[in-house]
């Protein structure tokens, strides 16, 4: 716990107290997880009848495993459990919302470096993003098919803000089955997804501030849109790079 | 051929969801049907114990002269009834199709607590696909 006192330089879109609150949420943070190897197996105990420990999660060969599949039930089950327990300990819908932001941002930095690894590990020429588009793209194509299995739907700068972009998901899979109640119709839990995203976007070194909307239409009425709101330092880096 | 209604009823006895497809039953206040849906679960329990060939779970079609009852029991306790008319054959396939949108948009739902009264916008709509429309 002591490691996490000092909030990292990377954690500057959070608040202090959202990151020691979320502390509570990730199992990592508890330092008995730390001796997991050392802990008591199920398979030691039945020594005899296996040819030897099980190789745990841990020591899966990325690489291979880089196109099973999760349970989207189980999923759907866990996530539930996680806004419930969230709804619980927050305020407002906005600290909801900032609360899912700060988990998806968890889980968005792990799946950048896995996604890079996979892709980049076995060429050659490794390349990197250091233009806002191509990046932006990568998210779009790249990081929902890692995430969701497909690509996102669409693409949009906005008119009136030099900095604002948006990613358009038709039909997020995270919301599939989730239905908000009345009063509180302006929580989306793709804020979730934000995360990510804006995980995402800080390690390949844009940090923006990213938000999830529901934008209902008449064909897609459970559209979300994300909308990443950069800073003024990409912004002027973009110029001095054109 | 029709179904005129279909009700939910939690493990308590106490009713979830209630709501109305085709005309051809009376229509009653909604304290009405939890009487009849409480009614309903203490019968079923009853039946149980009347099975004329040992162990049941229940009863499963209650035919009247007009209409019929089907009532598919889950493990959980809970009971789906779809009040359809005599000559309706896919009665019991409605319902495994309604437990199935059940397990999907309501017991997924972070905004629902089990047990409690269904007041969800996705499962209105599955039972519309599944069902149809008709008043509430």
């Amino acid at each position: 716990m002591q490691q996490y006192a000092q909030p990292h330089s990377r954690f500057s879109v959070l608040s202090g107290s959202s990151l020691s609150s979320g502390e509570h949420l990730s199992p990592t943070a508890s330092s008995a997880r730390f001796s997991l190897p050392s802990a008591p197996s199920i398979n030691t105990t039945l020594g005899t009848s296996k040819p030897g420990p099980r190789p745990n999660i841990y020591d899966r060969n990325t690489n291979k495993t880089r196109t099973t599949e999760v349970s989207a039930s189980a999923f759907a089950f866990l996530f539930s459990e996680v806004v419930q327990y969230t709804q619980k300990r927050v305020t407002g819908i906005n600290d909801l919302e900032r609360r899912l932001n700060t988990l998806g941002y968890r889980v968005g930095m792990r799946v950048l470096e896995l996604m890079v690894w996979r892709a980049e590990s076995s060429s050659k020429a490794p390349k990197r993003e250091i233009r806002f588009l191509p990046a932006l793209m990568s998210i779009h194509t790249q990081v929902w098919r890692a995430v969701f299995g497909k690509p996102a739907d669409a693409i949009k700068k906005s008119v009136e803000n030099e900095d604002e972009y948006m990613i358009i998901d038709n039909d997020p899979p995270m919301e599939r089955h989730i239905s908000v109640p009345r009063d509180m119709n302006t929580l989306s839990c793709s804020s979730f997804s934000a995360g990510i995203v804006e995980a995402v976007l800080d390690g390949l070194g844009f940090p923006a501030r990213v938000t999830a909307h529901n934008t209902p239409t008449d064909q897609y009425p459970s559209q979300t849109t994300i909308l990443i709101k950069l800073e003024k330092s990409v912004l002027e880096r973009e110029e001095l790079l054109k | 051929m029709a179904v005129f209604g279909l009700w939910v009823i939690n493990k308590a006895g106490g009713l979830v969801y209630q709501r109305n497809f085709a005309d051809g039953l009376a229509q009653l206040t909604s304290n009405e049907y939890l009487v009849l849906a409480g009614t309903l679960h203490g019968i079923h329990a009853i039946t149980s114990r009347l099975s004329p060939i040992g162990s049941s779970s229940g009863a499963q079609v209650i035919e009247a002269e007009s209409f019929k009852m089907t009532i598919l029991l889950t493990a959980t306790g809970t009971k789906f009834v779809l009040l359809t008319s005599l000559a309706e054959t896919t009665a019991e396939s409605v319902l495994q199709k309604v437990y199935e949108a059940y397990a999907d948009a309501v017991m997924k739902n972070p905004f629902h607590t089990p047990e409690m009264p269904i007041r969800s916008d996705g499962f209105d709509s599955r039972i519309n696909a599944l069902i149809g429309t008709g008043q509430s």
